[in-house]
């Protein structure tokens, strides 16, 4: 018994001599320090590195001044970006649209070169990239937001009415959609209507605005299928 | 400083923590979701401006109208036009999956010459001047030699300009071998000639028709103008009219029928005329508008008792007397035939018996009868006038024989081309043209179709599609499809007026592809002389144009022409053309003790066009499984031979042997096997390459005594385990 006893001491002992060993004082400060560093450097890729990484560049295949066309045009954003007869919008125009003014170069800029060059002499059309373009898997209507609800177009799209220049196009590597569609700011924060357009975004808005359509019975709410077809 | 254990985990810890309040795992976990669902490989339609077009469906020849939905230049769609007079917004699956014709990857996308062995598929891509010159220089030689009789063209139509170009080419350089492939057309223009003593065809009014009897025409199957046939099955559905299909098989076409009436294959000719001779002997005949009807009686009553046509036709006597009872009954009865889409030609002898029944009933050139409509005429060109070589060319008796000799009657014998190339024919010949047929996949007895191919030095071909036939060409000269193309198209296929409808160009030609029409008028032109003088429009649209004068407009505007008051050629039917004996399939009785019989249906296309992707998909897997195709034989057939459903078998006949599988089917007559028509392509893409036989590896053609056309209904045959 003794012998057992005895040991079990001599083990106490030594931990506690251990414990309170010179060399081990501050080893909690060094944990502390290394959570730390680890939640720093994580928070340092997370936050600075990876954006860097998830997102690439693109130029557009020419700078396009939507400040100066606004000036030349009579009807705004319509002048371009138009409603089709059926109701549909025509997005980005197409060649034949802008070659009703841009048959012959008009100015003397470099980019209004490379347009009449490469895609209006040869027939081409522009290969825009857009920056508003949803996933495939969201049906948006134009028409029930501008001509329904009557909604400004810098609601959704911001002041690129006003801009001089393209902004070079950020899309995502893993969806390979706009960057616009998440918004610049990569915790998802906003300030102005403009930044994000996910689906809370249309749901925030909605409901800001109180338009709760009911098409779901269960719900009482949008069914799914009324946006993602 | 020492990194321990706990440090360690401390670090990873806080990574941990660091990470979770980082926007990295909910950022990811957004975006692979928005990935997965939407694959980047998944096919998304573009977005646009939509427009529809209006056009001509001219993959068949039932003249639908068709539009297509287009956003921006990009052809999505084809629906049927509403309103056309044809199919009133109704589409077959054909029709449907046009664009994978036009899109698809079995184009021949530029004008190129062989240089590898032929058959091997080693081409050279040329310009299209380069082609021309390469087609002019060797048709100049030729002709210079003064054997410009032994050129010969194909084609899968006589009617409309496009063709009409063609027989005019051949016309002024000076060769009678211009061949139309064979149909259900080649009895029925021959049927009508004799029975009203002109040219023209037969029209049926079938939607105001009241008792439908169908001697094997594969009314939901194919034939005529499959969508105005759907539509007219659903009418006479509605109004309870009696529809009699008469046919050894349970076709589709049998079972939407009100009666089937099961037949033994080939005895058609004889029951019509065993319901003729009970409606003569009962006096339920109207003898008002027939001529000839005092001889024609006595034969008929002496050779069609009704004991003797239930023996031949397998068909009950008591039947055959309720058929005729029905069909005299009836104030708008119609009988028609032609098997299954009417691809083969067929007797003289049974066309004119059926159309007789029509006479009998006094159901001609009124509503809901049948109806002598004459052929357009709306192309009306000065004869090409032809030169010294041309008119020797033309003096020359024609490869097939046809017109002339024994084939009087006939105007194209394509059954008797290869025989003719093989050394039957009155010379060799050097040059064969194909345009919008498919001789190698199409004709009966594919060996010897192949080796008369074999034998021509020199093959043109102008499909715009990798199909068998160009695979044997020296010369390829694609066509546009129709969906990028001007043409008329006249549409014959049963309808009781005259219908022209417009090929519009959908979309611009996709490949550096040219018009068939331009390209006979560019030939023309470079070879000169009389040749280059009888093509004096300067291209295609103009021909079109001018040809088409006051009609144009109206085309343009609505893309139909409709001519609902008939002229009828006459008015008097003359009882002939039915004294022929009867089409006996090819083969010993001892050897072959089966009978094959090909069937056609509505999902695989049976004419020059194979079938597109989405259609092959639809066939169902007792007909082809992965390569393997069916022969359809009845239970006791099978177990006969010791064979059971999905069983590997050889089937062979006097013309070839095959191995297929067994499907057991109830709705076949015993000793009776069936196969699908339109099957076992060897070219096109691997949707539809080696699928199936070609029931013309196993079947030959048979020529009708009275004109040639291949009357073959089918083959002796056995079957034995494999």
């Amino acid at each position: 018994m003794s012998t057992l006893d005895d040991k079990a001491k001599g083990v106490m002992d030594d931990d506690a001599a251990h414990a309170e060993g010179g060399e081990d004082t501050g080893a909690g400060g060094f944990i502390i320090l290394f959570f730390i560093i680890g939640f720093a450097a994580s928070m340092v890729l997370g936050w600075v590195v990876f954006p860097q990484f998830l997102y690439s560049q693109k130029q557009q295949p020419f700078s396009f001044n939507h400040a100066l066309h606004v000036g030349e045009v009579g009807d705004g954003c319509e002048s371009c970006h138009f409603f089709r007869e059926d109701g549909s919008f025509s997005g980005i125009p197409k060649l034949a649209q802008c070659t009703e003014c841009h048959e012959e170069p008009m100015g003397e800029t470099e980019d209004e070169a490379i347009f009449v060059e490469q895609y209006v002499t040869r027939d081409r059309e522009v290969p825009w990239l857009s920056y508003s373009r949803q996933p495939d898997c969201v049906f948006f209507s134009h028409v029930a937001h501008v001509v329904g609800a009557k909604m400004d177009c810098v609601t959704c799209h911001g002041h690129i009415g006003e801009s001089e220049s393209s902004r070079p196009y950020e899309y995502n590597r893993v969806t390979g959609y706009s960057r616009d569609i998440w918004g610049k700011n990569i915790a998802g924060f906003k300030r102005n209507s403009w930044d994000r357009m996910k689906m809370d975004d249309c749901a925030q808005c909605h409901k800001e605005a109180g338009i709760i359509h009911t098409s779901s019975v269960q719900t009482e709410r949008d069914a799914c299928f009324v946006c993602h077809k | 400083m020492k990194v321990d254990r706990r440090s360690f985990l401390s670090f990873v810890i806080g990574g941990a923590a660091g990470t979770a309040l980082s926007p990295l795992p909910w950022k990811l976990i957004d975006d692979s979701s928005i990935w997965s669902q939407m694959w980047p490989w998944t096919p998304v339609p573009p977005d646009g401006e939509v427009v529809y077009e209006d056009s001509t469906c001219s993959l068949c020849p039932g003249g639908c109208g068709i539009s297509v939905r287009k956003v921006d230049n990009r052809a999505v769609k084809i629906e049927g036009k509403k309103g056309h007079p044809v199919n009133d917004g109704g589409i077959c699956i054909l029709g449907l999956s046009g664009l994978q014709l036009l899109y698809g990857p079995t184009r021949i996308k530029t004008p190129m010459k062989r240089i590898g062995e032929r058959g091997e598929g080693k081409w050279r891509k040329i310009s299209w001047d380069e082609a021309t010159v390469i087609l002019t220089e060797k048709l100049t030689d030729i002709r210079n030699r003064g054997e410009a009789h032994t050129v010969a063209a194909i084609a899968e139509s006589d009617s409309g300009t496009v063709p009409a170009l063609l027989q005019r080419f051949m016309t002024a350089y000076g060769s009678p071998n211009f061949i139309r492939t064979s149909s259900q057309v080649d009895a029925d223009e021959l049927a009508v000639k004799t029975l009203f003593g002109a040219t023209g065809r037969a029209g049926f009014d079938l939607e105001n028709a009241d008792y439908v009897l169908s001697f094997g025409a594969g009314l939901v199957d194919g034939w005529g103008s499959p969508v105005r046939m759907f539509r007219a099955g659903s009418l006479w559905k509605e109004k309870n009219v009696a529809v009699v299909q008469v046919e050894p098989r349970l076709s589709n076409s049998a079972a939407k029928a009100t009666r089937w009436v099961p037949i033994n294959p080939g005895t058609e000719a004889d029951l019509a005329l065993g319901i003729a001779a009970v409606l003569v002997s009962q006096n339920m005949v109207d003898t008002g508008g027939v001529s000839g009807f005092g001889s024609w009686k006595s034969d008929l009553l002496s050779n069609y008792p009704t004991q003797k046509v239930s023996q031949t036709t397998g068909v009950a006597a008591d039947v055959i007397v309720d058929l005729a009872k029905g069909f005299a009954k009836a104030d708008r009865p119609l009988a028609l035939c032609g098997r299954g889409k009417g691809l083969v030609a067929g007797s003289l002898r049974e066309t004119a018996a059926v159309y007789a029944l029509n006479a009998l009933a006094g159901n001609i050139n009124r509503t809901g009868g049948m109806w002598a409509v004459p052929e357009s005429d709306y192309i009306q060109w000065p004869k090409a006038a032809t030169d010294k070589l041309a008119s020797a060319g033309l003096r020359q008796p024609r490869i097939d024989g046809a017109g002339a000799g024994r084939y009087a009657d006939s105007r194209y014998l394509p059954n008797r081309l290869a025989d003719g190339v093989n050394g039957e024919g009155p010379y060799p010949l050097q040059v064969l043209l194909v345009a919008g047929a498919n001789p190698c996949h199409d004709l009966p007895d594919s060996k010897n179709v192949r080796a008369a191919f074999a034998r021509i030095p020199f093959i043109v071909s102008f499909s715009s599609f990798n199909d068998e036939t160009s695979a044997m060409a020296d010369l390829l000269l694609p066509d546009h499809v129709y969906l990028e193309r001007y043409e008329d198209v006249p549409v014959g296929a049963g309808l009781a007026r005259q219908v022209i409808g417009l090929s519009r160009p959908v979309v611009s030609a996709q490949f550096n592809t040219r018009h068939l029409g331009e390209t006979v008028i560019a030939a023309a032109r470079a070879m000169g002389g009389s040749i280059a003088d009888a093509f004096p429009w300067p291209d295609y649209e103009t021909c079109l144009e001018e040809t088409l004068g006051e009609k144009w407009d109206t085309l343009m505007e609505t893309g139909v022409w409709v001519e609902n008051d008939i002229d009828p050629v006459a008015d008097t039917v003359r009882l002939a053309g039915m004294d022929a004996p009867a089409i006996q399939a090819e083969g010993d009785v001892d050897r072959f003790p089966l009978l094959l019989v090909p069937y056609d249906s509505i999902r695989i296309s049976g004419g020059t066009i194979g079938d597109p992707p989405f259609m092959i998909k639809t066939v169902a897997d007792t007909v082809i499984k992965g390569k393997d195709g069916f022969v359809e034989v009845n239970p006791q057939t099978a177990s006969a031979a010791g064979l059971t459903e999905g069983d590997m078998a050889t089937l062979s006949t006097p013309r070839g042997e095959v191995r297929v599988r067994i499907h057991l089917f109830e709705g076949i007559k015993p000793g009776v096997a069936a196969m699908a028509r339109g099957l076992g392509h060897t070219a096109y893409d691997g949707y539809l390459a080696e699928k199936g036989v070609n029931v013309n590896e196993l079947i030959g053609p048979v020529e009708d005594p009275s004109s040639g056309h291949d009357a073959a209904w089918g083959i002796r045959a056995k079957l034995a385990k494999a």
